[in-house]
């Protein structure tokens, strides 16, 4: 491995004018690309492209919950299921899940079950699905990101999206939506989702260090941010809904969406 | 492949539709549904392909690295396939251990290539008996509306044809895969007396029998798997051959695009 040491005396994550290595200020997102009903068999699903990351996110739902034993009489479940394909990373990832997605499945769950109005159908489950296709830091975010649009499509009944980025420490810097290098080679890294219209926080973790005062810089980063991805994701679905609007137009007198 | 429900008026209507030589969407029963394919939709994998097949969408990522070979074969790559049914791909998917569908896509899509010798093993051969290329290849499926034989085996194919040896790891350039052969898969379904090729969903959920062809450039069979509980007449199978290795030479075109 004497080719990390070489990159990491190498690697320069911030220039002197407060550039990153991809050319973004340390406020910036990389860019993203929302899109809402791409799968056929899905009840609702997005597709999300975030840097270098890759996400498809399809949900199911309400339905029968399995296993059985877990049905809620007075709810239904959030289920959520984050799985990385095995070439989404550089070394091959063994199929099926490991620590790591087990433990994102779950705060994922509970973050959507903060918004999805469960008590409406009790007994089920609403299931999410997050395939992570390509990986370059992020990537629970993005699914975050695309999950909330993918039930939206399903037309589950939530009281708002979620959107979900994360800010870190690069250089001794805190910076917005650190890329796969970055996060590599950075100090800090520490992932929310928030409820845009209430700013309730549903999603936070964070591993590395940081002062108080760094943490603060990070979530008003991310706060700030979250804005801009939760106008993307309500941009995606307006176009989607639009094109079916269209259509039913074309389609002629009668026809409604 | 699945325990979906298909009501008995669907089923009815599809067995009239065939039996009259036609098909609920429209298809002649030696048509195939439009193919697209992109290669090199993951930049983390060395070969890649994204092949939707209608409405079935399926991504298949190759990985190689170097490893030892088998002692039985110390002048010979190694080649492993999996396939991955996950969840978000259709509701009668479940997470968990593959089940015997998964491997038996996974299965035949490896003999198809194997067998056919599609890549030259033994130039994947660094050090005899010490180092050797390994290929991991992954079936990722993506949105299941029938027919995943064939949609998995053009993804491999085409992945396959655009993969990379990475040069990085024996200190050298990258180089393409040595392909020597260009076996295509087609599927036929039986429905009662009539056979359609690359059956839709409903199509598949209510055939007696499915036969998946293999043929080479030179038009030879190169590897067959006959499925589901029904049965095939001797002239039926030549006729499944002789159709899939016609349909097969456009196919073909299209991969090697």
């Amino acid at each position: 491995m004497e080719d990390i040491e070489h990159i990491e005396k190498e690697i320069q994550l911030v220039d002197a004018n407060g550039r990153r290595r991809d050319g973004r200020r340390l406020d910036e997102l990389r860019p993203i690309k929302v899109e809402a009903g791409v799968l056929k068999r899905a009840d609702g699903s997005a597709y999300v492209e975030w840097g270098g990351n890759r996400v498809l996110a399809a949900v199911y739902g309400p339905r029968e919950a399995h296993p059985r034993h877990l049905q809620d009489p007075s709810r239904a479940l959030v289920q959520c299921r984050y799985n990385m394909a095995p070439f989404s990373v550089s070394d091959r990832k063994r199929p099926g899940p490991d620590r790591r997605s087990v433990e994102i499945s779950k705060v994922v769950s509970e973050a959507f079950t903060a918004v999805v109005f469960t008590e409406q159908f009790p007994r089920t489950s609403v299931d999410i699905f997050i395939e992570v296709l390509q990986a370059d830091a992020g990537t629970r975010c993005a699914g975050i990101t695309a999950a909330a649009v993918a039930l939206a499509d399903a037309g589950i009944p939530m009281r708002d999206l979620v959107a979900s980025v994360a800010s870190g420490k690069i250089a001794g810097q805190v910076a917005l939506d650190l890329d796969k290098e970055e996060d590599n080679f950075g100090d800090a890294d520490c992932p929310m989702a928030v409820v845009p219209r209430t700013g309730e926080i549903v999603l936070l973790q964070m591993d590395g260090h940081l002062t108080e005062s760094e943490f603060d810089q990070a979530m008003r980063y991310s706060m700030d941010a979250a804005k801009r991805i939760y106008e993307m994701q309500k941009d995606a679905l307006r176009r989607r809904y639009a094109v079916t609007a269209l259509e039913a137009e074309a389609a002629g007198p009668g026809v409604t969406a | 492949m699945s325990s979906e429900v298909i009501s008995a008026l669907m089923r009815e209507h599809i067995v009239k539709l065939v039996a009259s030589g036609k098909r609920a969407d429209g298809r002649g029963p030696e048509e195939t549904r439009p193919l697209t394919i992109e290669k090199n939709y993951i930049k983390t994998a060395e070969g890649s392909a994204r092949v939707r097949l209608g409405n079935t969408d399926v991504l298949v990522g190759v990985k190689i690295s170097t490893g030892e070979p088998y002692p039985d074969t110390p002048n010979s790559g190694v080649l492993t396939t999996s396939a991955e049914l996950v969840p978000l791909a259709s509701p009668t998917f479940e997470s968990g251990p593959p089940r015997p569908e998964a491997i038996e896509l996974a299965r035949v899509v490896d003999r198809g290539i194997r067998e056919t010798k599609t890549v030259d093993m033994e130039k994947l051969c660094i050090t005899r008996g010490e180092k050797v290329w390994v290929l991991f290849i992954d079936i990722h499926a993506l949105d299941y509306d029938g027919n995943l034989f064939d949609a998995a085996s053009y993804g491999t194919l085409s992945a396959l044809s655009c993969a990379k040896l990475p040069g990085r790891m024996v200190g050298g350039e990258d180089q393409p895969l040595p392909i020597q052969h260009w076996p295509v898969s087609v599927t036929a379904a039986k429905i009662r007396d009539k056979i359609v090729f690359d059956p839709a969903l409903d199509e598949e959920r209510i055939a007696d029998a499915r036969l998946t062809v293999d043929t080479d450039e030179n038009g030879d069979v190169r590897a067959m798997q006959k499925g589901l509980s029904g049965s095939f007449q001797y002239d039926e199978v030549r006729y499944v051959i002789s159709t899939a290795r016609r349909l097969g030479n456009g196919i073909r075109e299209t991969i090697r695009a």
